[in-house]
């Protein structure tokens, strides 16, 4: 294909989605209900349109990476505004643009009577944006502007509710804690300046292996490492992920859990050259992969707000792409991360469904039985439940299976994270049955005068299709047919990636998962289905409803700590130390002053001797200088 | 005897006059004897002006003397117009009861 | 040989004069002594070849300045004598010492080549009124008007003081 036409169709990818955000940020109010919708579902639909055509030598396996240049950016840093086509940008291109052009679609219902229409879809075109520039960027410091564009996008739409103090206080929250990763990430950014001169990534990823001690590249990984765990909600920064969910439903469907939320995993992929020279990185980025997944998978089980169950579960989820990366199995990592994408998209905007229909009602202890009255959102649920838990021959088991096979290959060590992998896989079908049955089984336990029925239209559309991409999704790399591999080597070359084992190994493992993800949808229906829901109390339930009080103590520490330092600072430091000093010179001028004041004697005579000292000294000074 | 009078036995002379001068203004309360004094420095400057020119062989020296005098002459107008103003407000020519400016 | 003698006459003179003028308790006796060492100086001025301003010195300070004093002195009726006692006690010793540093430093200063040398080319100085005529008003033009002006503008504030010291006795 013509590289202009690429061009062209990259750069509209992202122009158009920001053409979106100015329209509707200048006119807006103007446009109104549904037209501002149709707008911003336009651009990140063309986007999608315009990506795929460009994808398309890709899947021929005929394309070459192209490279992109906007304008000279910092000329003292090297940088250009450029963006980089090559595989792994048009998977995540496609994935962004397409899930969120079907959020758009479904958001143009959710939002209907909301007064700043308008304003929600010019910030969620604006995270598309910004998300398309950071999957595009083709140098770190083009990644880092999108990085802090996805960052304020999603404070913006967290908190979009600004008048209720908790949605306020949830967007603040996720922007503090995402800042916390910054910090990390910007540290590597300088270290990767240093050592190679240059953000660019061609740059940085040809001369790694020549330019890095492996002290310097676990290093500059690890740094890296936090960014994306702030990013991506891994322990310990993961905190801010359940509040997000003050923002509305399809806020949390787009930004934490398809797409702004995978952008630390992408940032891994991406710099998989530099983690192939820091083993003890990747295994670090495994490990607190594979702790996140469990730790999260635990604590959504003791949930009861629908949401706050998928918000820990995607946290979980994300814990396996990082598991994935960590072990260099890439593709594997963007495999789950695409169809984790489809059915947890899938997941939010069902529950959104559901919320919506039961009048804003989140608690599912107040749900129940609603599969006659919601049938399709019932239906697109069931299937994303099945995806999720990793059923064949749904799109998450292929995914999930391929993580946990890849990671079983590296053998020794790994074993141990396979295993929690393995019971992870197990927690999720428990707990996510457990969130299926409360909703939509047994005998309804609404409030009076909810009246749930099934979404319009323009929301339910958007649920079928992403219900077939969860069924459908997983084909595109079966070790039947490796797809997805085949059209994102081109991306990894100079990567050793981990593949899964072959042969009966794989079909043990296979089993393997199998079995867990059936033992736990079992225990779910046997716990749960048939009215003998336990009652959730004690203090073991209470420890996983409170996320085990680790909210808590970052308060404890972080918030009071920090206001008593402010506290500190501002009474003894400021009020003391410096006010003290600037009133201490006056009074230092005062004192001066009285001392000197005696010379004032009122009297010629004295004023006449001190002329004469004065003539002395100088001609003193003179004579000794021999000036004469 | 032939020892030659320089002009530096006139400047050294000139520098006891300023130095007599000089005591007079620190060591007098009378107004009109501290004006005087001041007035003695003048002569000694005007000395050493006349002598250095001779020095020199410049007629320099003598043009600043005859400035020097007219301004002196002036400086004395207004100075002893000042006393006798002060004088008839305060009834004293005693320059250390003139104080008010103490810090 | 005559000049040692006139320097060392009137030079004995206007030291005397001048220690006259400090020491003396009557007013008028200072000012006597003034005049003595401002004619010695007159004197002096003729030795050093400056006729005119030697005359300019005896007509206008010794005359016409010190009798103005003298006229202050008398008008003010402080021709009693005053009194000797020292109100700052720190004075006295304190100018003792910064004039003998301050004498010595001149004099120091004083011990030139240039004064004690030979003198320098160029014609002997005539203080003629010619000479000073030609210097005035060829080189020195510019502060001879200024001090023109000086003058009436001292002369206009003395009036000034007095003026307005009658003017307010009387409103």
């Amino acid at each position: 294909m013509n590289g202009g036409l690429i061009e062209i169709l990259v750069s509209a990818a992202i122009l158009l989605p920001l053409g979106g955000t100015v329209v509707l940020l200048a006119f807006g109010k103007r446009l109104g209900e549904p037209l501002a919708g149709w707008l911003a579902t336009a651009t990140a639909g063309l986007a999608f349109v315009g990506a795929a055509v460009a994808a398309l030598d890709f899947l021929r396996g005929t394309g070459d990476a192209h490279t992109i240049t906007w304008f000279e950016w910092l000329p003292a840093f090297g940088v250009d505004a450029s963006l980089l086509w090559d595989p792994l940008s048009a998977v995540m291109t496609l994935v962004v643009s397409g899930v969120g052009s079907l959020i758009h679609l479904y958001s143009i219902g959710y939002m209907h009577g909301d007064p700043r229409y308008g304003r929600f879809f010019a910030y969620m075109n604006l995270f598309v944006t910004s998300m398309l520039i950071l999957v595009l960027a083709d140098n770190f410091a083009v990644l880092f502007v999108g990085w802090e564009l996805v960052g304020l996008s999603s404070y913006l739409l967290i908190s979009f509710w600004f008048e209720k103090p908790s949605a306020a206080a949830a967007g603040k929250k996720a922007f503090v804690v995402n800042r916390v990763g910054d910090v990390g990430f910007l540290v590597a950014l300088m270290a990767i300046f240093a050592a190679f001169g240059s953000f660019g990534f061609h740059e940085v990823f040809e001369a790694a292996p020549d330019e890095l001690t492996r002290g310097a590249a676990t290093a500059i990984t690890l740094l890296l490492l936090v960014g994306a765990a702030g990013k991506s909600a891994q322990l310990p920064l993961y905190v801010w992920l359940p509040d997000a969910m003050e923002g509305p439903t399809p806020v949390s469907a787009l930004i934490h859990a398809a797409t702004m939320v995978t952008a630390g995993v992408y940032l891994v992929a991406r710099t998989g050259a530099l983690f192939e020279l820091a083993p003890v990185s990747a295994g670090i980025v495994a490990t607190v992969g594979a702790a996140t997944a469990l730790y999260a998978a635990t604590i959504a089980l003791g949930q009861r707000d629908i949401k706050r169950v998928l918000a820990y579960s995607t946290i979980s989820q994300l814990g396996y792409m990082f598991l994935a990366v960590g072990a260099a199995a890439h593709v594997a990592g963007i495999f789950h991360l695409m169809t984790h994408a489809f059915f947890k998209a899938l997941l939010f905007l069902g529950a959104g469904s559901v919320i919506h229909a039961m009048a804003g009602e989140q608690d599912m202890r107040k749900m129940g039985g609603l599969r006659k009255a919601m049938p399709v959102t019932f239906g697109t649920m069931l299937v994303a439940y099945l995806a999720i838990s990793g059923i064949p021959p749904f799109a998450g088991f292929w995914s999930k299976d391929e993580i946990l096979a890849s990671v079983f290959e590296r053998g020794g060590a790994w074993y141990a994270l396979w295993a929690v992998g393995l019971v992870t896989a197990m927690l999720t079908a428990f707990y996510m049955g457990r969130m299926m049955i409360m909703t939509f089984a047994g005998k309804p336990r609404w409030d009076d005068g909810v009246h749930p029925h099934e979404s319009p239209a323009v929301m339910t559309v958007p649920l079928v299709v992403l219900g077939v991409a969860s069924f459908a999704g997983g084909f595109v790399n079966t070790p039947f047919a490796l797809g997805l591999e085949h059209f994102l080597e081109p991306a990894f070359e100079g990567v050793a990636l981990t593949h899964p084992p072959e042969g009966l190994t794989l079909w043990l493992l296979a089993i393997a998962s199998v079995a867990v993800a059936l033992v736990g949808v079992g225990a779910a229906a046997a716990v749960w289905l048939g009215g003998r829901a336990p009652a959730e109390e004690g203090a073991g339930w209470e420890m996983l409803r409170n996320a085990y009080g680790v909210d808590d103590a970052y308060a404890r520490v972080f918030v009071d700590g920090g206001g008593a330092t402010a506290r500190f600072t501002a009474a003894r430091f400021d009020l003391g130390v410096v006010d003290g000093a600037v009133n201490g010179i006056g009074r230092l001028t005062q004192w001066v002053a009285a001392r000197l004041r005696p010379l004032q004697t009122g009297f010629v005579r004295s004023y006449a001797a001190a002329i004469l000292i004065g003539s002395v000294a100088l001609l003193a000074w003179f004579v000794s200088r021999g000036a004469f | 005897m032939s020892l030659e009078v320089t002009p530096g036995w006139y400047m050294a002379l000139a520098a006891v006059l300023f130095v007599i001068g000089a005591a007079g203004i620190l060591l007098r309360r009378n107004a009109l004897v501290m004006f005087m004094s001041v007035e003695l420095m003048l002569n000694a400057v005007n000395l050493t002006f006349v002598a250095a020119g001779r020095q020199l062989n410049v007629i320099d020296g003598q043009v600043a003397v005859l400035f020097v005098m007219v301004v002196a002459a002036a400086e004395v107008v207004v100075g002893l117009a000042i006393i006798v103003a002060v004088f008839r407000r305060r009834a004293t020519a005693s320059v250390d009861e003139l104080a008010e400016l103490r810090g | 040989m005559v000049e040692l003698v006139l320097f060392v006459i009137f030079g004995l003179a206007a030291v005397f004069g001048g220690i006259t003028m400090v020491w003396a308790r009557n007013p008028v006796y200072s000012a006597m002594g003034l005049m003595l060492s401002m004619f010695s100086i007159a004197v002096f001025y003729v030795s050093n070849a400056g006729h005119f301003i030697a005359m300019v010195q005896v007509i206008i300070y010794a005359g016409a300045v010190m009798t103005l004093f003298l006229f202050v002195i008398m008008l003010i009726g402080v021709d009693k004598a005053e009194d000797r006692s020292e109100n700052l006690p720190v004075q006295r010793p304190l100018a003792l010492g910064l004039l003998v540093l301050f004498g010595a430093g001149v004099l120091l200063a004083g011990r030139l080549a240039w004064t004690t040398g030979p003198r320098s080319g160029g014609s002997e100085v005539n203080g003629t009124i010619e000479a000073i005529g030609d210097a005035v008003f060829r080189r020195w033009l510019l502060p001879f008007e200024v001090t023109a002006l000086l003058l009436i503008i001292a002369a206009a504030g003395a009036m000034a003081l007095a003026y307005f010291r009658t003017g307010e006795e009387e409103a």
